[in-house]
């Protein structure tokens, strides 16, 4: 028996190998290199090949006939897959900062030794003395490498490995926070646990389609590339049972990553448990790495069929709207107010996916950049307002920050606005984008939900805005610290990525256009 | 280079934002310098509205000083700024109120005890906001500065107004104006999404009044844009935001959020509604007089039973912009043009209104009538320019509010006869409201708790009659000589009716003696 290796264009794939041999020689760093100097060098090495990986892109997309498939068939390097994997590392750069910031607190905001039990006496020592773990480095390296593959990916199988890839490392880095650490550590088990359950979903679903694959197959190679799915979807062979429960079950698992609602109970508990800097690596991150999935699956695979399954998507997309903005009216802890944006977004994202048009694709993209940049920036404050107990998140606590602290408690205001789609933001031109492709692809339902539900959603952004300006500082009401040269470098991302997306988004649409086409 | 080609409306937005900037960029302590900082600056603003009133040509063109520069090609979108004669009128108003409110404001940021550049910086920023949705060509660019207008507009109540209560009526106050404005603003950004589909990607005006759209959509799409600007004006039953934002907003933010950032509703109308969806208006026409109607006659019965002086202006506004919005759409052009003369008309003597009221409140230290009683003896020029705003706001013959209501009555009753005799009612409950306001606040026996108040004997200073002084006297020029004004709005509105596809029944004498 003969086995023939495909060949591998290894020009199209340079930013995935780059990503994954950082992480494997910060693996190594971790393990031969001396304590105190691991947290310089693990920084420099991670921040070194995401910036790599970034240009190695940016020189990809500027070639001629840059989209290809690969890797026999298993990857497509196409315009979303870069514009999404460049928007994925230019956010978890972003996040890199966040995660690397120590001047907040001693030792930054991850714990040594995360298998110390928490609470013990040498815990309160290693929380009190020893530097944080630098093992989160390898993780997000990781993460972040997982989830470029993941949008990659061009078969359910490589698109399920990728999936574990990215997730296992976020499971890893939600238990790591230095302080509350038993929350941090329900949190990561309740995502694991929900995780799993997602994982096994999709992998199921993927079964199912395998086998109306097979039946519906005409040259007896079966295999589960989007060609193929789509070729057999749109033959209409015997046994459709088996697509539309397939592509049900795969969609769950798709659906709970984005946090879309019914699938989206864990994110409250996950983001609020979880470091701050991994909440915001997951909500900028995950949400691009979800729906550049979900997109391709959806536009490449299954767009045949995308009749007799869109309805069901916008009740799911209308859900999940409400959910988020409904229950971020009740509140009161600042993480779990941004989860259930962070939900309510992930809404707005799938009227953007529902349009089924080349317009859908590039609005989608764009929301998903747009929304990254303010949601980093948003996380980034919340690590600033402390006081002696580490992050002071609930709500009553952020009673009068304008007076202490106007600039923060300004930019802040900013980002609520952004979230609120005030235009001069890119809140604005992002859901305008959105709703501008649903309309065009006939879902203007989805567009009166959209506003319907943005005018609940304005109700709690602004109730913060309320509590910061308007409220009188009270005896409890923390300072902001002030930030360390890589919490600063990471709001003025986030914060710039906001406003210049909101002004001047013509270049940002100019290239989610001109990447919005997949290769089957 | 010809005055009509000068950037007149690019710069009359930029400057008071630029002003807004360096004023904000004043240290805390320097108060007085953010002061007369804002002060010559809006004074700048003013004389350039001034300049470009003269420059502009009544008999021209329907829109002039067009300026376009690309700024988000994919989507089609422009700033494109272009100013007919409504848009002109309320650019003037603005011009004109800004400085004035600056100078009338001139201690109320220190009550406060917030920052006072602040507050003057906000106040310019609420300038350019307000100009440059007046002046937008762009719905996308008209939307951009619908929204963003609330901001300043919610700090300055929210951080400056009525400080009772802790300062609670003022977060209320504050967060509901800005949650029904954004409601109603997002309404419209359905219709804007909903427009910019059926009319092939662009938002150019020009180019979208000329599309057809099917009827159902055409409903559809007007509904979103009535709602937005029906909460905005506030038209009955869109209204309930008005007296308490009036009510708690320092004196010289409520005067121009009644005198011309309400007007932006009762202009979005005529400008988006009836040219753009002219079927759609004539179909829904009936229930907007109806609700307009009932306004007039609600607003004026519960301003009657009011007790708070601010809260009681701002009812009789949502009065006033019931007649306004019967004016627009009886698409008579007498009834048109009265009514757009009645957004400028009401800017000034509401305006005056509000900044009296806050003299009085400011030495009081109360707006609650009860609170006063007989102060025209404490206070005898101060009440004589209460009456007389009041009797402005009633529209007395002699003063320019008269004109407009007439206008706009004589152009229904071409019309529609019963609509007209109803709203006539309105007429008899505002000089109810007035004069009993009047009656109860300055005349009669002076309240014994007013001896207590040292600052109740101290009359109007010269910076305060400095600031009604104009107002007055706007009030009674055009009262007997509109022709200035009708003058620039009666081509507007020919245009804007015949955009509607209504044109006026037999001419009458006035209408005549109007285009003349």
């Amino acid at each position: 028996m003969t086995l023939n290796l495909p060949p591998i264009d290894y020009g199209a794939i340079a930013p995935l190998l780059v990503l994954l041999g950082v992480a494997c020689v910060g693996v190594l760093v971790e393990a031969f290199l001396p304590k105190r100097m691991r947290y310089g060098a693990q920084f420099t090495l991670a921040a070194a090949g995401l910036v790599a990986a970034l240009t190695l892109i940016i020189i990809r997309s500027q070639q001629d006939g840059y989209a290809v498939l690969t890797a026999g068939n298993a990857l497509a390097i196409d315009g979303p897959t870069l514009f999404l994997q460049g928007a994925i590392i230019v956010l978890g750069l972003v996040a890199l900062l966040l995660i690397s910031e120590r001047s907040l607190e001693h030792g930054g905001p991850f714990v040594a030794q995360a298998a110390i039990t928490a609470g013990s006496e040498v815990d309160q020592r290693q929380s009190a003395q020893a530097p944080g773990a630098t093992e989160v480095y390898p993780l997000a390296v990781f993460a972040v490498g997982g989830m470029g593959l993941f949008v990659a990916a061009n078969d359910l199988l490589t698109m399920f490995v990728a999936l574990e890839v990215f997730s296992l490392p976020l499971y890893l880095l939600c238990a790591l926070a230095r302080r509350r650490r038993l929350l941090s550590q329900e949190a990561a088990v309740k995502y694991f646990l929900l995780g799993s359950y997602a994982s096994a979903f999709f992998l199921f679903g993927m079964a199912l389609v395998y086998g109306y694959v097979g039946s519906a197959g005409t040259d007896g190679s079966v295999g589960l590339t989007f060609a193929e799915i789509h070729e057999a979807a749109s033959a209409q062979g015997p046994g459709a049972g088996l697509l539309f429960g397939g592509l049900a079950l795969i969609a769950v698992g798709l659906l709970f990553k984005a946090a879309a609602a019914p699938f989206h109970v864990w994110t409250p508990d996950v983001y609020q448990g979880a470091p701050t800097a991994i909440t915001a690596f997951m909500a900028a991150c995950t949400k691009v790495a979800a729906f550049g999935a979900l997109l391709r699956v959806l536009y490449a695979g299954f767009e045949s069929i995308a009749w007799d399954y869109r309805p069901i998507l916008g009740v799911i997309a209308v859900l999940t709207m409400l959910v988020g903005s409904i229950m971020a009216v009740t509140q009161t802890d600042i993480k779990r107010l941004l989860a259930y944006s962070s939900i309510a977004n992930a809404g707005y994202l799938l009227v953007g996916v529902l349009a089924f048009t080349r317009d859908g694709l590039s609005s989608t993209m764009f929301y998903l950049v747009a929304y990254g940049f303010s949601v980093l920036a948003a996380f980034g404050i919340v690590t600033l307002v402390r006081d002696a107990d580490g992050e002071a998140t609930h709500l009553s606590r952020w009673a009068g920050l304008g007076k202490r602290s106007p600039v923060y408690a300004g930019l802040f205001t900013f980002l609520l606005l952004a979230f609120a789609g005030i235009p001069l933001t890119s809140g604005f031109t992002a859901k305008f984008a959105v709703f501008g492709a649903a309309v065009g692809g006939d879902q203007a339902w989805l567009v009166v939900a959209g506003v319907i539900t943005s005018m609940v959603l304005a109700f709690p952004y602004l109730r913060v805005v309320v509590l910061m300006w308007l409220s009188e500082p009270g005896e409890q009401t923390p300072t902001v610290s002030i930030p360390g040269a890589l919490t600063a470098g990471a709001l003025a991302f986030g914060l710039l990525g906001t406003l210049l997306l909101g002004v001047v988004p013509g270049p940002v649409l100019e290239l989610t256009d001109t990447a919005a086409q997949f290769l089957r | 280079m010809k005055s009509a080609d000068f950037p007149f409306l690019s710069l009359l937005t930029l400057l008071p934002l630029v002003g807004a900037l360096v004023v904000a960029l004043v240290p805390r302590a320097k108060g007085e310098l953010a002061k007369v900082l804002a002060l010559v600056w809006s004074l700048g603003v003013f004389v350039l509205t001034v300049i470009a009133w003269f420059a502009f040509d009544a008999g021209g063109d329907r829109f002039q000083f067009r300026e376009s520069y690309a700024w988000i090609p994919q989507w089609g979108v422009s700033f494109t700024f272009a100013a007919d004669g409504i848009a002109l009128v309320m650019l003037a108003l603005i011009g004109l109120l800004v400085p004035l409110v600056i100078l009338a404001s001139w201690h109320d940021a220190e009550k406060s005890k917030r920052s006072v550049p602040a507050y003057f910086a906000l106040l310019l920023a609420l300038e350019s906001s307000m100009i440059g949705v007046f002046a937008a060509a762009d719905i996308f660019l008209f939307y951009v500065f619908f929204e963003v207008m609330l901001i300043p507009m919610y700090f300055l109540i929210g951080s400056y107004g009525d400080a009772s209560g802790q300062g609670r009526k003022r977060q209320y106050a504050a967060v509901k104006f800005f949650l029904y404005s954004l409601v109603g603003g997002l309404f419209m950004l359905a219709a804007v999404v909903g427009l910019w589909v059926v009319g092939g990607k662009t938002f150019d005006w020009q180019t979208l009044s000329q599309i057809d759209i099917s009827d159902g959509t055409e409903r559809w799409l007007f509904l979103g844009f009535f709602i937005a600007f029906a909460v905005k004006a506030p038209f009955f039953p869109f209204h309930t935001w008005l007296p308490d934002a009036g009510g708690a907003a320092p004196a010289g933010a409520a005067a121009l959020l009644v005198g011309v950032m309400d007007k932006v509703g009762t202009f979005g109308i005529l400008r988006y509604c009836l040219p753009l969806f002219p079927d759609a208006t004539r179909w829904f026409a009936p229930y907007a007089i109806a609700l307009a109607l009932i306004g007039v006659i609600y607003a004026a019965l519960v301003a009657i039973g009011q007790n708070d002086l601010k809260r009681l202006v701002s009812y009789t506004s949502i009065a006033h912009f019931g007649f306004i919005g019967i004016g627009i759409f009886a698409f008579t052009t007498q009834a048109g043009t009265g009514a757009v003369l009645y957004m400028v008309n009401h800017g000034l003597a509401t305006g005056l209104l509000f900044l009296v009221v806050g003299m009085f409140v400011a030495r009081r230290g109360s707006a609650l009538v009860s609170d006063f009683g007989g102060a025209g003896k404490l206070l005898p020029v101060a009440a004589a320019m209460l009456f007389f705003a009041g009797l402005a706001s009633l529209a007395l013959p002699g003063t320019a509010p008269f004109v407009s209501e007439f206008l706009v009555l004589v152009g229904v009753y071409t019309v529609n006869k019963a609509v007209a005799v109803i709203a006539t009612i309105g007429i008899i409950l505002a000089a109810a409201y007035v004069l009993w306001m009047v009656q109860r606040t300055v005349q009669g026996t002076p309240n014994p708790a007013l001896d207590d108040v040292p600052a109740m004997r101290r009359d109007l200073n010269l910076r305060e009659k400095v600031v009604v002084a104009p107002l007055v006297a706007a009030l009674v020029f055009f009262g007997f000589y509109p022709k200035p004004i009708t003058d620039v709005i009666n081509p507007a509105v020919q245009a804007t009716m015949a955009d509607v596809g209504k044109t006026d029944p037999a001419p009458t004498a006035v209408h005549a003696e109007v285009s003349q």
